[in-house]
């Protein structure tokens, strides 16, 4: 079974290479394009991990944790925040909202790879 | 493979910045939504991701500087000022060109660069200063991996760690036991639970954390490699990690390790191809088009429900297919080579003996009517709306004024007419140039236009719109106009025109469309590059399209471009000139009518003119001006009445006229040389080849337009 991660960004730049990476390392890859979108698409997609971008139309990634982690989801699967805000403050906030992680943009294969399987245990 | 994904950065960068532009004239426009301003920032934002990706730092430092003021705006710490929003504006207009330096190569001007962001860095408080963002640069080419060097041989080391969670832990989806596997790669591990917080089975609180571990690591990873792996539980969990030799802490390798998270493996990108289905359709592809980063306003409306919502029906922007280029050519070509087919095909059933052709000729009809509208949505692929050149103009307007020293600000109208991509690719610098032009020479100086009762800033319009079967692209400004006698006396000492010539005004207007005039008293570095306006028309002419201007004193000049929707497919009249078949571009022909004896006038040696209700206008024959044998001495019989570019006109004469219909346009661009009078082929129904005629070429070659014009300058000049 390869692990599934659902990756949420506005940018098709970050969604390629996140792509790229994992599809590369072996993981099962499922995409949306904003914060709505991947709410709407996590039930269908039932991922193992999600990846989400903070700045986003529609929903942004900390309404994204939010109602993930909500009632009407309840949703204990990890969520790494994909932030180019190293700020402290920034990942408290969304820590505080439910998130597992973060990987800081640029990131780098070996990083985002590191950073999924601290959360999966993921052999890929 | 990389390449491909640093090529979608590229054009999704082009789609953010008309999103920064396009939120950024709206701002100056005075439309602070918050809603417009965050898509300004997310647009910057997603340039500054991605070209972090690349390791284009010194494009990520700019977006960074840009985006941290937006930051400011957005919290509503900064004030959207003029100063500012000018400022900003000029920042989105050097993100541009960053962009473009890092696609392209080149380099960006350094002076202007620093200004910037000096310029920037006011606006951004203290705190935010330090901007001693570390891109981790992937290689700008791809991706290369960072080589880390480590700073000395590994040597093995041994941490005691020990980890408590507490329980908030487990509400982040944190799991000790990844922790420990992500531990396990680095090393030997050894783990012990630690299970002596557990009080009896009755008294366990499920929501509670009694379990803590005691682990020991040996690994040749340093320290940090370790501490990273407890990075997200930080602040959730007790952790003490003690190692052996722990003297050994070089704070600046480490930070160097830090930053770049330990050396990238290299990995070939295995093209973002769609992943394994199981689930649903509408949400799968990661190719499927994204909505822009910065979606336009109205598409940020309240979230539709949850589970119904996917972006094609978000009403965001249509779903759409990129494509290359060539293919859709192809396609355009053998559109055009079916409708050639058709004519042929119609052509020769029409010549079959066959009693009742009425069913036929129906079929033949539908034929015709599916050809062409297979032609019509295939040329509409190629067609684009103007937008994109438009936003880019705004921004010539700007560096005009404030090289100049003058305000004024650009109006577009008709954003989304849709013209032929090459037109637009081809229309950017006469626009360019028009626009410098109209700045530079047209909109007066603030002050002049405050004592003469006008705004004081200069507006210029540029509007496009599709009228009858062609684009017409205006630019009008409200400065001065054309400056008549200075213009005329420019012609004069260049030498362009006699001493003595009576011009009307548009005449006169018009020679700025002559080789080698330019009005600027001294070469300024604007408009007078030297070019002029020549250059302009040239460009408008090898589109197969003709511009000409109007003015009125004190109230602006208005340019005319009159382009051909497309450049493969053009509407003609098919005559016959010396028993050959030839085609005249329709968008040029004014009139046509049957000619009689008593309409013609000789006019000197070998002119002859034409009366048309009481006026005259010269003919040129056609036959003569491209050198072909008349078999017999007969005055033709027809005449095209055509205007030309400066609005003279011209009776162009053929023997008769055939047909009116569309025709494909062959280059003879490699077949042969240029010839006088004929712009380019075509392929008729028949099989035969017919040239297409350039009028202008023509009516320049004939004696009779020559002697008319020497004949009427000599009698203004005597009325006078």
């Amino acid at each position: 079974m390869k692990t599934k991660v659902l990756a949420i960004d506005d940018s098709r730049t970050i969604r390629n290479l996140l792509a790229a990476t994992l599809e590369e390392a072996g993981f099962e890859y499922h995409c949306a394009v904003d914060g709505r979108e991947g709410v709407d698409m996590y039930p269908d997609v039932a991922p193992d991990v999600v990846i989400t971008d903070i700045n986003m139309p529609n929903l942004d990634g900390f309404g994204v944790i939010e109602e993930l982690r909500g009632e009407g989801i309840n949703s204990k699967v990890p969520i790494l925040v994909l932030t180019t805000e190293s700020a402290a403050e920034m990942k408290a906030r969304a820590r505080n909202a439910g998130a597992t992680g973060w990987i800081t943009k640029p990131f780098d294969d070996a990083s985002l790879i590191f950073a999924l399987k601290r959360v999966t245990g993921a052999a890929a | 493979m990389s390449g491909s994904i640093q090529d979608t950065f590229f054009e999704e960068c082009e789609e953010l910045l008309e999103a920064t532009d396009e939120g950024l004239t709206a701002i100056e426009g005075g439309n602070h939504d918050p809603e417009v301003v965050n898509a300004v920032f997310r647009a910057v934002h997603s340039i500054k991701g991605g070209a972090g990706a690349f390791g284009l730092d010194e494009l990520v430092a700019f977006a960074h500087r840009f985006e941290t003021v937006f930051d400011e705006v957005r919290a509503n710490r900064l004030e959207l000022e003029q100063k500012l929003v000018q400022l900003l504006l000029r920042s989105s207009d050097h993100l541009c060109d960053l962009v473009a330096t890092a696609r392209d190569g080149g380099e960006t001007d350094e002076a202007h660069h620093n200004m910037l962001i000096a310029a920037l860095d006011e606006y951004i408080p203290e705190e935010e200063e330090d901007l001693t963002f570390e891109p981790m640069g992937l290689g700008g080419g791809g991706f290369a991996p960072a080589a880390i060097d480590l700073p000395t041989a590994p040597t093995e080391e041994t941490y005691r760690i020990r980890f408590h969670p507490m329980k908030e832990m487990y509400g982040t989806g944190n799991e000790p036991f990844f922790l420990f596997q992500a531990l396990k790669e680095l090393g030997d591990l050894e783990i012990k639970l630690d299970d002596t917080e557990l009080p009896g089975f009755d008294a366990i609180d499920v929501a509670e954390s009694y379990l803590a571990w005691d682990l020991v690591l040996t690994t040749t990873e340093p320290r940090d490699k370790v501490e990273a792996v407890f990075e997200f539980v930080e602040g959730l969990c007790e952790l003490s990690i003690e190692g052996d030799g722990d003297a050994e802490a070089d704070a600046a390798a480490l930070a160097a390790l830090e930053a770049a998270f330990g050396a990238a493996p290299s990995v070939e990108d295995g093209e973002a191809a769609p992943a394994p289905f199981e689930q649903p359709a509408p949400a799968q592809a990661p190719e499927a088009e994204s909505a822009p980063a910065a979606a336009p306003v109205a598409d940020a409306a309240p979230a539709p429900k949850a589970d119904t919502a996917k972006s094609e029906q978000r009403g965001g922007p249509k779903p759409t297919l990129r494509v290359e280029l060539e293919r859709v050519d192809r396609l355009i070509n053998a559109v055009g080579e079916l409708i050639i087919n058709h004519s042929m095909l119609a052509q020769q059933i029409a010549n079959l003996d066959v009693a009742d052709m009425r069913d036929v000729e129906t079929e033949l009809e539908g034929f015709k009517n599916l050809a062409r509208d297979i032609q019509e949505g295939v040329m509409s692929i190629r067609a684009q709306p103007v937008k994109p050149l438009f936003q880019r103009m705004a921004r010539i307007v700007r560096e005009a004024s404030s090289a100049t020293g003058k305000t004024c600000k650009l109006v577009t109208e008709g954003e989304n007419t849709e013209v032929d991509k090459t037109v637009i690719e081809r229309l950017s610098d006469p626009l360019t140039h028009i626009l410098r032009n109209a700045v530079d020479h047209g909109i007066e100086k603030p002050e002049d236009r405050e004592s003469g009762g006008k705004n004081k800033v200069g507006e210029i319009r540029l509007s496009a719109s599709h009228r009858s079967g062609s684009v017409c692209i205006e630019i009008k400004d409200d400065g001065a106009g054309v400056n008549r006698p200075r213009v005329k006396q420019i012609a004069i000492d260049k030498g362009l025109i006699p001493e003595n010539a009576e011009l009307t005004d548009s005449e006169i207007d018009n020679l700025l469309f002559l080789p080698g005039f330019s009005t600027a008293k001294e070469v300024s570095n604007l408009s007078g590059r030297g070019v002029g306006m020549d250059v302009v028309k040239n460009a408008v002419t090898g589109l197969g399209g003709r511009i000409n201007i109007t003015s009125t004193p004190g109230k602006g000049s208005t340019f005319t471009i009159i382009l051909p929707l497309t450049l493969a497919v053009m509407d003609g009249m098919v005559v016959s000139v010396a028993d050959q078949t030839m085609v005249v571009p329709i968008t040029s022909i004014v009139e046509t009518m049957r000619g009689s004896d008593d309409m013609i006038n000789n006019l000197g040696a070998d002119g002859t003119l034409l009366s048309i209700r009481g006026n005259f206008v010269p003919i040129c024959d056609v036959a003569g001006a491209l050198g072909l044998e008349k078999k017999d001495d007969q005055p033709p019989g027809v005449y095209l009445l055509v205007e030309t570019e400066t609005g003279q006109r011209s009776a162009l004469a053929v023997d008769d006229i055939h047909d009116q219909r569309q025709v494909v346009i062959k280059s003879l661009d490699g077949v042969c040389g240029e010839i006088a009078g004929v712009a380019a082929a075509t392929i008729l129904g028949d099989g035969k080849i017919a040239m297409i005629l350039d009028p202008e070429s023509i009516i320049a070659a004939s004696p009779s337009a020559a002697a008319f014009d020497t004949e009427r300058r000599m009698n203004n000049a005597v009325a006078s």
